[in-house]
């Protein structure tokens, strides 16, 4: 009896931290990280500067979302970067080639990003793909069908309100494209964390078989996972689309490889069955943080790419030893 | 012969082991002589793990001293007590699925000539060890793809060819039939010829007198007995684990009722693993399925259960016809599985109890498909302690017990009050407290008016529980006994047809 009590106030006062349960690590770094920046540097700390820093975070932070949930059914996604080129193109190419009205271009152009994700997903299921490779051949052929569009070429001359919507800042600080990353997170984490589906998804990484003999629709919720993946990866470059004002089959270059060092710096354990969107909003902010820092004291990008690196490998190590 | 008669090859004197705070071993003095078999027992958490780990050098006592062959021994890692002849059997099969059965023998020591592995050699040796254990496989065949039972004689054989003085069998039995058991003992007896010393541990009370010289029997962290033979009733050394009187090993069984739950006809598989199947389980009664190892079981209750697909034959559920896809179709009409491996199967280790449970009841924990972790620990916890599971809810499920597991996955389906339970190997590598308690547990759903269905190697078992019994012999239904025909001649003779 004693002991149940105890233990009852130990759930009850575990509070605000556990809301960050498994993330602390990472939260604690940023803050270090954020604490740092502002004495080394006079800018950091301005409410203008923190903007830009979301401003620039948008398309990692979608993408970010689509690849916590593929990662935490111990999957993985390396065509997201291509999806979201090909998306911009489809756009670019319904909007200002064929002159459809660019929201139809834009619901269209999501569409087939869907799709890229819906075949991955079949491929994983159906056809026992593993993974890795069902969504590297797919990162090569969307990347191809990208530049097939316009034979390599960019497309410009959008409407003026598309690339204003990710300059205007409504109520004096809120970009469009920021309110829809806000959107995707608020989104993600309530469906991670207070779904039924969402809950399917941890067990399904923890273990698919138990998962399938507990009677969820294991292939179900894959194809699903994957679809959801393509789509923001879409909606990304719908964002970058509006922040260039413009879209070339180049975009989106090797932000596969970010977006999975994002999720996986926010805790997420690559095995899966661990992780979620808080862990993931933290990685994004921590390399969202470190770019603009590193640019802010003048670091080289050569430079730059060698301490996210450490940063990365410093992320996973310090868990592994946490738990030891 | 006991251990005063001989020279002891292994002495343990006041070994005590300190995890944190809390002493798991308290001064255990122990020995074992060359060409002996002690028999090492005690139920889940006594301590038997921890000694056998101390002695194979994966761990290091706190205190106390250890002598070897009259030597001071303190192995700082299992390769040093494989080095002075200490070979140790898990339980939890260590082989490499994608290597070769040669180079899982010979893994971590390749034999080597002129610089180089020398493979002819490792298969022949290989081959030699298994051979004498009675399986003939190539040496070259690949671990992945055999049997559980087949995967133990390998490993047992890779411990043989250490050459080691002293050998530690942990649970060797619990993936083993009747025949593979035999021969395993007909090799510990060439072994114990040789002078090889054995400690043995095992849940299986009954091989004990068939093997063991003297039985050591531990409670708590402590050495609460030593019989200076193998040959005791089984009751009085239940009762020296458990610490108090037995009343009963298996609970009464109650009537069934009239109607039938389940009907299954004509069932066959498409690799034929089982053929032709006709059996119904009535409301309330306790069916068992009884065979050797390879006999079909697994694979029948699995494609009932929708986990396996189905090739020809019909599952009739309350007098429908039903199709049975994958699991969820089974489960949405009551009928649920508790897998044979409840690790692999059963349990998503690394998540907690509460979770666990909650995999196989989002639909109840949730409203309109939303959950809260609020809904699903009350929901959770009142299972847990329904089923007196030790734990609490927020604790991950590899941290507990054997016995304790079982009841999580035990918790986990009968939240869905089913109408027809499966439960594989419900006892397999679980204590005697555990058990009696899953048996009580399979009494009363039977008493609710469940069809249960129970699948067990351990003869007593199916014995002890059934109303009626259908064994299996290579994939055939061989009888169907009932209660008063039923015992282990008859049952062992329909299952070696």
């Amino acid at each position: 009896m004693i002991t149940s009590v105890k233990e009852e106030n130990r759930n009850a006062g575990s509070g605000l931290l556990s809301v960050f349960k498994g993330a602390t690590g990472p939260l604690i770094g940023l803050i270090i990280l954020c604490i740092f920046l502002s004495f080394a540097t006079d800018r950091f700390m301005s409410a203008r500067n923190l903007l830009n820093i979301l401003d620039q975070i948008t398309v990692l932070g979608i993408m970010a979302v689509g690849m916590t949930m593929v990662i935490l059914i111990g999957g993985i996604d390396l065509a997201v970067g291509s999806v979201m080129a090909l998306t911009m193109m489809v756009m670019g190419y319904l909007a200002n080639q064929i002159g459809l009205p660019l929201g139809m271009g834009i619901l269209l152009a999501l569409a087939v990003a869907g799709v890229t994700g819906a075949i991955a997903g079949l491929l994983i299921t159906v056809l026992g793909v593993p993974a890795f490779i069902a969504t590297l051949a797919m990162m090569s052929v969307a990347r191809g069908l990208a530049n097939m569009i316009t034979d390599g070429q960019q497309i410009v001359g959008f409407p003026p309100w598309f690339s204003l919507l990710s300059y205007t800042r409504f109520g004096g600080f809120l970009t469009l494209t920021v309110a829809i990353m806000l959107i995707v997170f608020v989104l993600g984490w309530l469906y991670l964390r207070y779904t039924s589906g969402g809950r399917s998804l941890y067990a399904i990484g923890g273990n698919q078989e138990v998962a399938r003999l507990a009677g969820i629709n294991v292939n179900l919720y894959t194809v699903g996972v994957y679809v959801v993946s393509g789509l923001l990866a879409g909606l990304a470059g719908v964002v970058l689309a509006m922040r260039l004002d413009s879209v070339q089959p180049t975009a989106g270059v090797s932000y596969e490889l970010d977006t999975i060092a994002a999720v996986v710096i926010g805790g997420t354990s690559l095995s899966g069955g661990k992780g979620g969107i808080l862990g993931t909003i933290i990685g994004v902010l921590i390399i969202g943080v470190l770019r603009n820092g590193l640019n802010l004291l003048g670091v080289s990008p050569f430079t730059q790419a060698v301490v996210i690196g450490v940063v990365i490998a410093l992320a996973v190590a310090a868990e592994g030893f946490k738990r030891k | 012969m006991t251990a005063k008669d001989l020279n002891p090859i292994l002495s343990l004197r006041q070994i005590r082991k300190v995890y944190g705070s809390q002493e798991v071993l308290h001064g255990i003095d122990f020995d074992v002589g060359a060409g002996e078999v002690v028999a090492l027992l005690g139920e889940n958490g006594a301590g038997k793990s921890t000694l056998s780990r101390i002695i194979s050098g994966a761990v290091q006592p706190t205190s106390g001293e250890m002598k070897w062959l009259g030597a001071t021994y303190a192995p700082a890692s299992p390769r040093a007590a494989m080095d002075v002849g200490v070979g140790m059997i898990h339980q939890e099969l260590k082989l490499l699925p994608q290597l070769s059965i040669a180079e899982n023998v010979f893994v971590g020591r390749y034999l080597m000539k002129g610089g180089r592995i020398d493979r002819h050699a490792m298969e022949e040796r290989a081959h030699a060890g298994l051979q004498r254990l009675g399986l003939d496989v190539s040496p070259r065949r690949l671990v992945e793809g055999l049997s559980t039972a087949k995967q133990q004689l390998i490993e047992i054989a890779k411990a043989m060819t250490l050459n080691a003085r002293l050998l530690i069998l942990d649970e060797p039995t619990a993936a083993l039939g009747g025949d593979e058991t035999q021969l395993l003992f007909r090799q510990i007896e060439r072994l114990k010829a040789d002078g090889v010393g054995i400690i043995y541990i095992s849940h299986r009370l009954d091989e004990i007198r068939q093997i063991a010289d003297r039985i050591v029997v531990m409670r708590d962290g402590a050495k609460v007995q030593e019989f200076d033979s193998g040959d005791v009733p089984v009751r009085t050394i239940v009762e020296a684990m458990v610490g108090r009187s037995l009343e009963r090993m298996f609970p009464a069984i109650p009537e069934p009722k009239d109607d039938v739950t389940l009907d299954v006809r004509n069932l066959s598989s498409p690799a034929k693993t089982f053929n032709n199947i006709n059996f119904s389980v009535r409301r309330g009664e306790v069916f068992g399925i009884a065979g050797l190892v390879g006999a079909g079981r697994t694979e029948l209750v699995r494609a009932i259960t929708g986990a396996d697909p189905i090739a020809s034959g019909d599952v009739v559920l309350n007098g429908n016809v039903i199709k049975l896809r994958s699991p969820r179709d089974a489960i949405r009409r009551g009928i649920v599985l508790v897998p044979e491996d409840r690790k692999l199967q059963g349990l998503v280790l690394e998540h907690s109890i509460q979770e666990n449970i909650g995999y196989a009841n989002l639909e109840e924990v949730s409203r309109r498909g939303w959950v809260t972790s609020r809904r699903l620990s009350q929901f959770a916890d009142a299972y847990i302690r329904k089923f007196g599971v030790k734990g609490r809810g927020g604790q991950n499920a590899g941290e507990l017990s054997g016995g304790n597991q079982q009841k999580v996955v035990l918790a986990k389906w009968l939240a869905r009050k089913p109408k027809v339970v499966v439960l594989d190997e419900p006892t397999r590598g679980i204590d005697v407290g555990a058990r009696s308690s899953i048996y009580d547990t399979i009494m009363d759903l039977a008493r609710e008016g469940v069809a249960v269905i129970v699948v067990s190697s351990d003869l007593e078992e199916v014995l002890g529980v059934s109303n009626r019994i259908m064994v299996m012999a290579q994939g055939k239904q061989a009888g169907i006994l009932d209660r008063k025909d039923a015992n282990d001649v008859s049952v062992m003779e329909l299952a070696t047809i």
